[in-house]
């Protein structure tokens, strides 16, 4: 079987310090990864160069696109890349304003990816945007209202819903749901782990809360200061951890 | 044609800055749609007056054209006259107010309803050149977008449109897509102007302020923008005109009073006068001097 997405040895430095260095995995199709760390040891920026948002100092991102099998993602042509961020790959920012467009009603947010790859018929936009509104449990009537009218939560599923409008394979997380109360994060991780499943999406999901990765993650890598210090199946990373900053991250959460 | 103010250089750009425009906009002419850079000097009037249409003009211009300048379709208000009386004085060259006289035209946000021949040049004043700017701040972005034929965010405003007012509701400035390629803004002129962008005259866009200038060569292939359930519609007032009748002209709105009267006359001053001229009447003319 031919892996999803394959890292090799991706190395990112700011200047002098490292953000992250020599990130090796691969993943396979619908597997999700967790990514976990402290604030600052190199998830986001991790996660970035994989989707192409930063370049990378050193290493390969090889994606198995569709059409053409495993690419070097990085030395694809800029159009091509930018194709597949917006057809296979889908990218669901911490905050729902970096990845919305907050000027224009929530069905021009889930629409404009369709509209991207050529879709040119208003009733069937309109179709698919009250349809993917229902699944991530936004009322069909809202879908005129412009997301600043929406709660936070809800800001996060529509985020979600125009992400996942075009069918792609791959989602790429980032703190989904970071700045959520935790009944409203409870919902997200819901509704997520039944897309996730029920799409049969691969997806890395980079958080550092471990009761976000137990629900979603099938593996884990946990970072520190830009390494990668641990990797294994999810449950067994947190039942069991080996590394001494894991050990130290499983006991760090509080038990209610 | 008189003489033009010595004190000026022909057409108040001095012969270099002019070589640089010229340069720019065959730059434009070549690639039909794309916004040429060029450095838009300082004119003797504010930005959003028409500094961009007047460079042009000034460029384009040989002491033997004869110059119309048209401001929302009239010859005579401040924009037009001023304008017209610019380059009377710098230029020295023949004016007039009839567009089939006409060698070089410019106009703010009308195309003339006289249909323009080959030879002809209209030159629009531009105040946003770019199409995609209230969707897309960075200019970065916008440029990338342009060259990677990315234009499915300019959809995303008639779908607004469409889901707030049930039709496309962008009644001026409305984008089209140039042989098939770059998505451009006519300008400020009404939708209704949009099937005469296809022409046989050279059509010229400048924008003072933001530095570009971009082109439609003659017959170039111009499709404005629309989606499958949502035809393209060059909409007007459902009136004839109140002066000389014409139904097929665009048409102002005119408040007469306050008890509610109105009347619709062409918006095309040069197009009405020319049908008056003929005899044709309309609803409001002056019965006693047929």
């Amino acid at each position: 079987m031919t892996p999803l997405l394959q890292a090799k040895g991706v190395t990112k430095r700011y200047g002098a310090r490292l953000g992250c260095g020599d990130v090796s995995f691969d993943l396979y199709p619908g597997e999700v990864m967790g990514i976990v760390g402290e604030s600052g040891s190199g998830k986001s920026t991790l996660l970035s160069c994989l989707a192409g948002h930063l370049v990378p100092d050193a290493g390969k991102v090889i994606y198995d696109t569709r059409a053409q099998g495993p690419r070097d993602v990085l030395a694809l042509p800029e159009p091509e890349r930018r194709m597949l961020g917006r057809t296979d790959w889908a990218f669901v920012h911490q905050n729902p304003r970096d990845g919305l467009r907050m000027g224009v009603s929530a069905g021009a947010n889930v629409g404009e990816r369709l509209m991207a790859v050529g879709a040119r018929h208003y009733g069937q936009i309109r179709e698919q945007a009250v349809d993917w509104l229902g699944r991530v449990e936004i009322a069909p009537d809202r879908i005129d209202d412009r997301p600043r009218a929406f709660s936070g939560g809800m800001q996060q599923r529509l985020q979600i819903a125009r992400n996942l409008v075009t069918g792609p394979r791959l989602v790429f997380m980032d703190e989904p749901t970071g700045g959520l109360d935790v009944s409203v994060q409870a919902r997200l991780l819901d509704l997520l782990r039944g897309l996730v499943r029920e799409m049969g999406l691969s997806a890395i999901v980079v958080t550092h809360d471990l009761a976000v990765v137990r629900l979603l993650a099938d593996r884990l890598m946990v970072m520190k200061d830009g390494a990668v210090v641990e990797t294994g199946l999810t449950d067994q990373v947190l039942d069991d951890p080996q590394h001494g900053y894991t050990q130290l991250l499983v006991s760090s959460v509080l038990q209610v | 044609m008189t003489a033009h103010d010595p004190n000026y250089n022909f057409a108040y750009l001095d012969e270099q800055t002019k070589r640089m425009i010229r340069r720019a906009l065959l730059k434009a002419l070549a690639i039909p749609g794309y916004q040429v850079p060029f450095a838009s000097r300082e004119m003797p009037m504010p930005y959003g007056w028409g500094t961009g249409g007047v460079q042009v003009t000034a460029a384009c211009l040989t002491p033997e054209d004869t110059l119309k300048v048209i401001d929302q379709g009239a010859d005579d208000t401040t924009n037009a006259v001023s304008i017209r009386k610019f380059f009377e004085r710098t230029a020295g060259v023949a004016v007039t107010g009839h567009t089939a006289e006409a060698s070089l035209i410019q106009t703010r946000h009308r195309i003339p309803e006289t249909p323009l021949t080959e030879g002809q040049i209209l030159v629009y004043q531009v105040p946003i050149p770019e199409p995609l700017r209230f969707l897309e701040p960075r200019e970065t972005e916008t440029r990338r977008m342009h060259a990677l034929e990315e234009y499915g965010l300019m959809y995303v405003k008639l779908y607004e449109d469409i889901a707030h007012n049930g039709e496309i509701s962008t009644a001026y400035a409305y984008p089209v897509r140039v042989e098939g390629r770059y998505v451009m803004d006519p300008s400020p002129i009404p939708r209704f102007d949009n099937p005469k962008l296809e022409s046989a005259a050279i059509q010229l866009f400048g924008a003072g302020r933001e530095q570009r200038i971009y082109a439609l060569p003659p017959y170039c292939r111009v499709t404005s923008l629309d989606f499958e359930d949502h035809p393209f519609d060059p909409s007007k007032a459902d009136h004839d005109c109140d002066l000389c009748g014409c139904g097929t002209s665009y048409l102002d709105e005119v408040i007469v009073d306050d008890a509610g009267g109105r009347m619709f006359v062409c918006s095309d001053t040069d197009f009405c006068a020319g049908r008056q001229a003929e005899g044709h009447q309309g609803r409001l003319s002056r019965k006693e001097t047929a």
